[in-house]
């Protein structure tokens, strides 16, 4: 176990600290009074390194970041989990803009809401399988050219109203499934992507992610299930193939 | 609407067979991508209309018995309504498409390079003859610092106090240009490979990934990091001696990349880490970076992730700004700025922009140069320019310009065959450069080429060995940015200045 105390710290510093300890075994770090150091966890190494963080961690944190458990108890600012290959990002608060963009890997919970541009450009591969889950709201341009992996948007604080007050929602989607707690229509939003009521196999997989959120946070899962979840996915993952001729 | 089979569009080329010296052994039936040839029971057949004039069939044509030839039956000439023009008129009226072209544009700009001239001592200061002389061309790419600390050991030794930030050191100023693994066949990417490492140069990976067969290559690679992220991790980023963050390229200003969901097979899907048949979209804008400020973020975030071990490049096309551009990404602390002219090549971009967008790199070198030594910053970083560089004299005009170094990128592929053809987008390249087909990119052996690659890249040296010992100078570093010793010829005085250099004769 190690403590850092990240008052006055520089990033350059901080992160320095961090990957040493990792290199000398430590498993479990404790980061205090961090007040918006940037690219905390950033291209770290290891499955079972959990690092806690106390404070407001800045811009890239568990940017291209390969296992380990980052738990921020607090908000977080923007691109969480830029190019994240594995691990899992929890945020007890709100996060910035453009979360979890190109997101290859790993789980992002966030407990309250998040900005503008989430899970843009996400991917799964084969086995990897990227997952966001957000409590809140999001912004615009939500799931932007998203290609593979799921998104999770419940809403918790949101009336009954079948309505979502987000422009560009999906533009460009060719690849995953988003799940959300609104009977939305989608046409609204995009031609590239459909919205389905979901099919047991769906709820067998949001099962096992919703319980991990829910467990993170300490919110009952009834909570959760209060309303019913639908799915979004891509008409086509080749949403432009039309546009173009050969000269 | 509903699409008519009809076309106003005639072949561009024919494929004549001299049947008298034709042997039938269908050499030209295998060897051509494009599927223009077939046998009609006693004769070969050609189909016109598929023929892409890239000089495969008649280059294996045992007997000399192909010729292509343009064909005769031209639209009516007009000076205003080209044929090019018609014939996109009548294409995107046929499919209402966007026009999409490989290569660079095929448009008649003014080279700048051609109206260069360089200079030569005679009598004083004389030349230097580099067959018996050393001649330095080793380069080192990276940030250096504005002044240098020493200390003295106990011997009175100076040692140096200064921590270096880190360098690509290239035996010669020359790079490959990013070309990925989905726009070229991996044999194409393996010939550059090889060729960089007997060299002592590098080359890059294009946005993607690095597939496994490439890994031992390490120290001669640039890894790229586009919008798209295909196969950027953790490892990938420190798996080769620098990281490029692509933000433009010179063919496509502004565009982005975009590599459709039939060539993603298993092996581009494993080296992309997408899955098989998707589209692989990679928009021109990052969308996470909006600013300088957000620039610098993705710079240092590449930097954490390398442990500042690795330098990072920062690709973009000439563009108007290009000056306050550089500028502005030199400051977010980018080691290296790799500037692509208008005249760059692409694997597939619109037509429209490949022909009309961007300036000449020639120019914005000179002016990229400039403002960065008149902000006291060119120190910070090295400058890589491309965008045609077609020859090793275009490559020395460049380095006396401002770059450090230039990159090959067409001139690499006409190496392996390529006849600039201009469909790398279809995917049927005869030359198993721009294709996926196992049996096109079979017939790309990359020993073979790799050593081709050596040879012109050798030969480039020497030249350039030679022209800087013309010069009377030593070292490739005493030309750099050394815009005394080019003038100009048949140039406006407004051309002039932006080139910094004088008329020739003055």
């Amino acid at each position: 176990m190690m403590t850092i105390d990240a008052a006055g710290m520089h990033y350059k510093e901080l992160n320095r600290l961090i990957r040493e300890g990792i290199a000398n075994g430590v498993k479990k770090f404790f980061i205090e009074n961090v007040n918006g150091q940037y690219y905390i966890g950033d291209g770290i190494k290891g499955d079972d390194v959990v690092i806690n963080i106390n404070g407001t961690p800045g811009n890239d944190l568990g940017a291209f970041m390969d296992g380990p458990t980052l738990t921020v108890n607090n908000n977080a600012q923007d691109n969480v989990g830029n190019t994240m290959n594995a691990g899992k990002i929890i945020i007890n608060g709100d996060a910035g803009d453009v979360v979890g963009y190109g997101m290859r890997g790993g789980r992002i919970f966030i407990r309250g809401n998040a900005g503008y541009r989430v899970g843009i450009h996400m991917k799964g591969y084969n086995e990897q399988l990227p997952v966001i889950i957000i409590g809140g709201k999001v912004g615009s341009f939500f799931a932007e050219y998203m290609a593979g992996g799921v998104i999770v948007l419940l809403g918790l604080e949101d009336d009954d109203s079948d309505e979502l007050d987000i422009d560009y929602f999906a533009s460009g989607m060719h690849g995953g499934t988003i799940f959300i707690r609104k009977k939305i229509d989608f046409s609204k939003f995009s031609n590239e992507a459909e919205l389905y009521e979901i099919d047991d196999k769906d709820a067998d997989f949001l099962k096992e992610y919703l319980t991990d959120f829910a467990n993170s946070f300490n919110i009952s899962i009834e909570e959760i299930y209060k309303k019913p979840f639908y799915k979004i996915v891509p008409s086509s993952a080749r949403p432009y193939a039309h546009l173009y001729t050969s000269a | 609407m509903t699409k008519s089979s009809f076309s106003n569009i005639q072949s561009e080329y024919l494929a004549v067979i001299d049947h008298n010296k034709c042997v039938r052994c269908k050499r030209c039936i295998q060897n051509c991508g494009w599927g223009t040839y077939s046998f009609g029971g006693d004769k070969i057949l050609a189909d016109h209309s598929k023929c892409a004039a890239c000089g495969r069939c008649y280059t294996y044509c045992p007997e000399g018995a192909i010729s292509i030839i343009k064909n005769p039956t031209v639209i009516r000439e007009n000076a205003n309504w080209q044929e090019p023009l018609v014939k996109n008129i009548w294409r995107q009226s046929e499919t209402g498409g966007i026009v999409i072209s490989g290569m660079g544009t095929t448009f008649k700009y003014k080279k700048y390079f051609d109206h260069i001239l360089l200079d030569a001592c005679q009598v004083t200061n004389p030349s230097i003859d580099p067959l018996r002389e050393p001649m330095e061309l080793r380069t080192y790419l990276g940030k250096k610092p504005s002044k240098l600390d020493l200390d003295f050991d106990e011997k009175g030794e100076p040692v140096l106090k200064t921590k270096m930030p880190p360098q690509i050191e290239l035996q010669t100023p020359f790079v490959f240009g990013a070309m990925s693994y989905g726009s070229i066949s991996l044999n194409a990417q393996k010939a550059m490979a090889l060729a960089a490492r007997a060299l002592g140069i590098v080359m890059n990976t294009g946005e993607g990934g690095l597939h496994d067969d490439l890994v031992p290559f390490g120290k001669n690679i640039i890894v790229q990091v586009a919008s798209g992220r295909f196969g950027v991790h953790r490892d990938y980023l420190n798996s080769g001696v620098a990281v490029e963050i692509k933000i433009g390229q010179g063919a496509k200003p502004g565009i982005g990349g975009h590599l459709p969901g039939e060539k993603i097979g298993i092996d581009i899907s494993r080296t992309r880490m997408i899955p098989v048949g998707t589209d692989a979209i990679s928009p021109a804008p990052h969308h996470d970076i909006y600013s300088i400020e957000d620039l610098r973020q993705l710079i240092y975030a590449i930097k954490e992730a390398t442990e500042y071990e690795k330098p990072v490049s920062v690709k973009v096309a000439a563009v108007h700004n290009i000056a306050a551009i550089v500028s502005g990404i030199v400051r977010a602390g980018a080691d290296i700025v790799y500037i692509d002219g208008y005249s760059g090549g692409t694997g597939a971009a619109p037509t429209v922009i490949r022909d009309h967008v961007g300036i000449p790199i020639e120019l914005a070198l000179a002016q990229v140069d400039e403002r960065l030594r008149e902000e006291g910053i060119r120190n910070e970083a090295s400058i890589i320019a491309a965008g045609s560089i077609r020859s090793s004299a275009d490559a020395v005009k460049a380095i006396a310009l401002g770059a450090d170094a230039v990159a090959i990128g067409t001139a690499a592929l006409i190496v392996m065959g390529c006849h600039v053809c201009g469909k790398c987008n279809t995917g049927n390249c005869s030359w198993g450069i721009t294709t996926q087909r196992p049996e096109l990119v079979r017939r790309l052996d990359p020993e073979v080429y790799g050593e081709r690659l050596y040879n012109l890249i050798s030969a480039w040296s020497h030249e350039i060995q030679e022209v800087l010992g013309a010069m009377g100078v030593n070292s490739i570093e005493s030309l750099r940015g050394s815009r005394e010793r080019l003038r100009g010829i048949e140039l406006t005085d407004a051309e002039l200045k932006a080139l910094g250099i004088k008329h020739a004769g003055l």
